[in-house]
């Protein structure tokens, strides 16, 4: 996730201040079967966004391809020379298919999270900041829509966005947004949580008495110290967010097969095919998604323990904690009430 | 305000959050009894909400009868059905008139088959619940022992392997888990039924009973015939076990987190210097306490269950309200689906009520 975890490091710093970036500061931090975790879910993270940025070298066809020079491809071709991992029921190349989808997965990851930390984060900003009466109608929105079903909730938001068929970007905005009503409850929570226990700290005290005004105290003193538990939720809501999207293209929200790759819309067609044994047009698409999500919440959960001491992995002794296990900036620093 | 500060704090993703929000709001002062009464009047303000957004949210994309008949019948035949149906009137008026009708427990009439939704809901759900129920009983068998031996041997390689299942148990999507159980149990191996509830000559037979209540299990010992039991079983293993596996990751992850907190507590220690066995001390001395957080989690668990429920009921035509929301959405019946999703909006309101009472029955730290 080393794309959006935001790196806080300024230009000019001292030569090492590469170790103290988000990530790297942590595998660092990390030992032993907790760095093997971090470390393998970066690399299949990695893989992910490789093969999303540079899809179209890798895939063998188009996603929506149905014929090469040599005549139509064909349903349900087993897997061969041609079709390394066969063909679908609609005659699609499999391979090419589960490649294009890792396009379609990042780009509504990216704009989900975009969206949902933007509205989220000033939100709860102003909500916990300003308290009264607004905050009270937004907590207790924000805990309903949290406490109820998010696939269902995406449901109806995608019959609003798209009524259901969607062309690319059309079918990509839906998902994300559908995503994004989810999430949005999500950093509301966490950010006007902290903002309520940073406002009453001693340097937002002495910012108000030497005269800033709400915008400079809420933007430089609290949001800065309020976002530093993102990233935590960050890399589990983009797994989560694979899988909404999976979920409404099995339910038939998905983007059409001619407008972009999509794994869940695959799988849903592949639903009859697992009766009459046709194994390669589910397997392989969900194998993508399992092995993505895997990625995501293997890096998810590493930062979350590394910034949990209940949980983080003891050192040997003889190799003593850095000075200052908590960093400036990129630590994810485990904040009073973060462990319940 | 600190009390909701805290929990509010915790990041729901974080498998241990014990926020079910709405608990705390007004602090200070009074016992059990004033607690639970504002936990529940709590639960109308929440329906109102979801209610609310979901009939406005549905309603943006225009009428639900141009939504499911338009470009099928011509314009003014069309224009009479949206007269009919009273959606030609303000807004406001249709959204107070709904409100009206869902305080007498009446979620509209579906489109398609022209069925009550409080009707679907009787038939169907019965089907849900006994498909959740199996799928919290596949996940406390297997999330809660396995949570504990995770604890227990803590960063050794039995640790990490069950990590790496739970998170596997998570990030494989339920129909996806499902269709691979499909093709491996039932048409590689032919253990298992592939789909349905049970099969049709049970089915008939069950039918024949008076009163059914369609869970199908309670219906199968009714009529005492072992075959028909064992058929309704059968259909149920896949589905459970798709099912159960998602909620079974998150039960073992919080078990382990928690039951790790417990055994670093001081008194652990002190039981284990007196002697206590370690087996007892990890069901015992670690494990009691650790079991309010999951108690409160299990609440969230009820509507992860509901949405998987959705994607398990499609994927094994297991004909509950999922399955039926699927049928609906298909057919662009968008009452029916405001009418379920109204439904289940009251279920996990409700469900979310009892958690926090059991919750606080349990634990008096909660009712402050």
């Amino acid at each position: 996730m080393a794309t959006v975890v935001p790196a806080p490091a300024a230009p000019g710093r001292r030569r090492r201040s590469w170790r103290k970036l988000p990530v790297v500061h942590q595998v660092r931090q990390s030992v032993g079967l907790q760095r093997g975790m971090l470390v393998a879910g970066l690399v299949l993270t990695g893989v992910f966004v490789f093969t999303a940025v540079f899809a179209p070298l890798l895939a063998p066809y188009e996603f929506g391809q149905l014929r090469d020079g040599d005549g139509p491809f064909g349903a349900q071709q087993h897997p061969s020379g041609d079709h390394l991992l066969g063909t679908t029921v609609g005659g699609y190349d499999v391979l090419s298919r589960v490649i294009w989808g890792t396009r379609t997965a990042l780009l509504v990851i990216v704009i989900a999270i975009l969206l949902s930390i933007v509205a989220g984060v000033l939100l709860g900003l102003v909500s916990g900041y300003f308290g009264g009466w607004l905050d009270r109608v937004l907590v207790v929105i924000c805990d309903a829509v949290y406490a109820f079903p998010s696939l269902l909730l995406a449901i109806v938001v995608a019959i609003v966005i798209s009524g259901g068929q969607s062309s690319l970007w059309g079918g990509i905005f839906a998902a994300a947004i559908s995503i994004t009503v989810v999430f949005i409850p999500q950093y509301f929570r966490v950010v006007r949580a902290e903002t309520v226990r940073i406002k009453a700290e001693a340097f937002v005290e002495s910012a108000r008495v030497i005269g800033a005004g709400h915008r400079r105290i809420m933007g430089r003193h609290v949001l800065r110290n309020a976002t530093r538990t993102l990233p935590l939720i960050l890399t589990l809501n983009a797994s989560e967010s694979i899988l909404t999207l999976a979920g409404l293209g099995f339910l038939g929200f998905g983007i059409q097969p001619t407008a972009a790759a999509e794994w869940g819309y695959d799988l849903n067609k592949s639903l009859s095919d697992v009766t009459s044994g046709i194994w390669w047009t589910s397997v392989f698409p969900g194998t993508a998604i399992v092995l993505t999500v895997l990625g995501l919440t293997l890096v998810g959960e590493s930062l979350n323990d590394l910034a949990d001491p209940r949980l983080r992995s003891r050192r040997a002794a003889d190799d003593p904690p850095p000075a200052g296990a908590v960093e400036p900036g990129g630590a994810l620093v485990p904040s009073g009430g973060y462990v319940a | 305000m600190t009390t909701t500060t805290e929990l509010a704090g915790s990041p729901p993703a974080d498998g241990d959050a014990p926020a079910r929000g709405s608990r705390s709001r007004r602090g200070s002062g009074g016992g059990l009894g004033s607690y639970l009464l504002i936990r529940f009047l709590l639960i109308f303000p929440t329906i109102f909400i979801l209610v609310t957004t979901v009939f406005f949210l549905m309603r943006t994309t225009g009428d639900p009868i141009t939504a499911a008949l338009g470009g099928r019948l011509p314009a003014d035949q069309l224009a009479e059905r949206i007269h009919e149906a009273g959606y030609d009137r303000p807004l406001f008026v249709q959204y107070l008139d709904y409100l009206g009708s869902i305080a007498h427990g009446d979620f509209g009439t579906t489109l398609s088959d022209r069925r009550p939704v409080t009707e679907v809901l009787v038939t169907f759900g019965a089907a849900t619940l006994e498909l959740a129920v199996y799928a919290l009983i596949v996940a406390f068998i297997v999330g809660i022992p396995l949570g504990l031996v995770a604890a227990y041997f803590r960063d050794r390689s039995a640790d990490a392997a069950l990590r790496v299942f739970a998170i596997l148990c998570y990030a494989t999507p339920v129909f996806f888990a499902g269709l691979l159980l499909k093709l491996i149990f039932s048409v590689w191996l032919g253990w298992l039924p592939v789909a349905g509830r049970a099969s049709t000559g049970s089915e008939i037979q069950l039918q024949t009973l008076d009163h059914p209540t369609n869970i199908y299990l309670i219906d199968a010992l009714r009529t005492g015939d072992g075959e028909i039991v064992r058929d309704v079983l059968e259909h149920a293993v896949l589905p459970a076990v798709a099912l159960g596996l998602l909620t079974a990751g998150i039960f073992l992850r919080l078990v382990r987190t928690n039951v790790i907190g417990t055994l670093g507590a001081g008194y652990v220690e002190a039981a284990r210097s007196r002697g206590v066995r370690e087996s007892r001390l990890l069901r015992k001395h670690a494990y009691r306490p650790a079991l309010i957080p999951i108690i409160t989690v299990i609440g969230l668990q009820i509507a992860l269950l509901l949405g998987g429920a959705v994607l398990t009921e499609t994927t094994f035509e297991w004909k509950g309200l999922g399955f039926q929301l699927a049928q609906y959405l298909g057919a662009r019946d968008f009452v029916a689906v405001q009418g379920i999703v109204a439904v289940l909006a009251v279920i996990v309101a409700v469900t979310n009520f009892i958690v926090d009472v059991i919750a606080a029955l349990i634990d008096p730290r909660v009712r402050y």
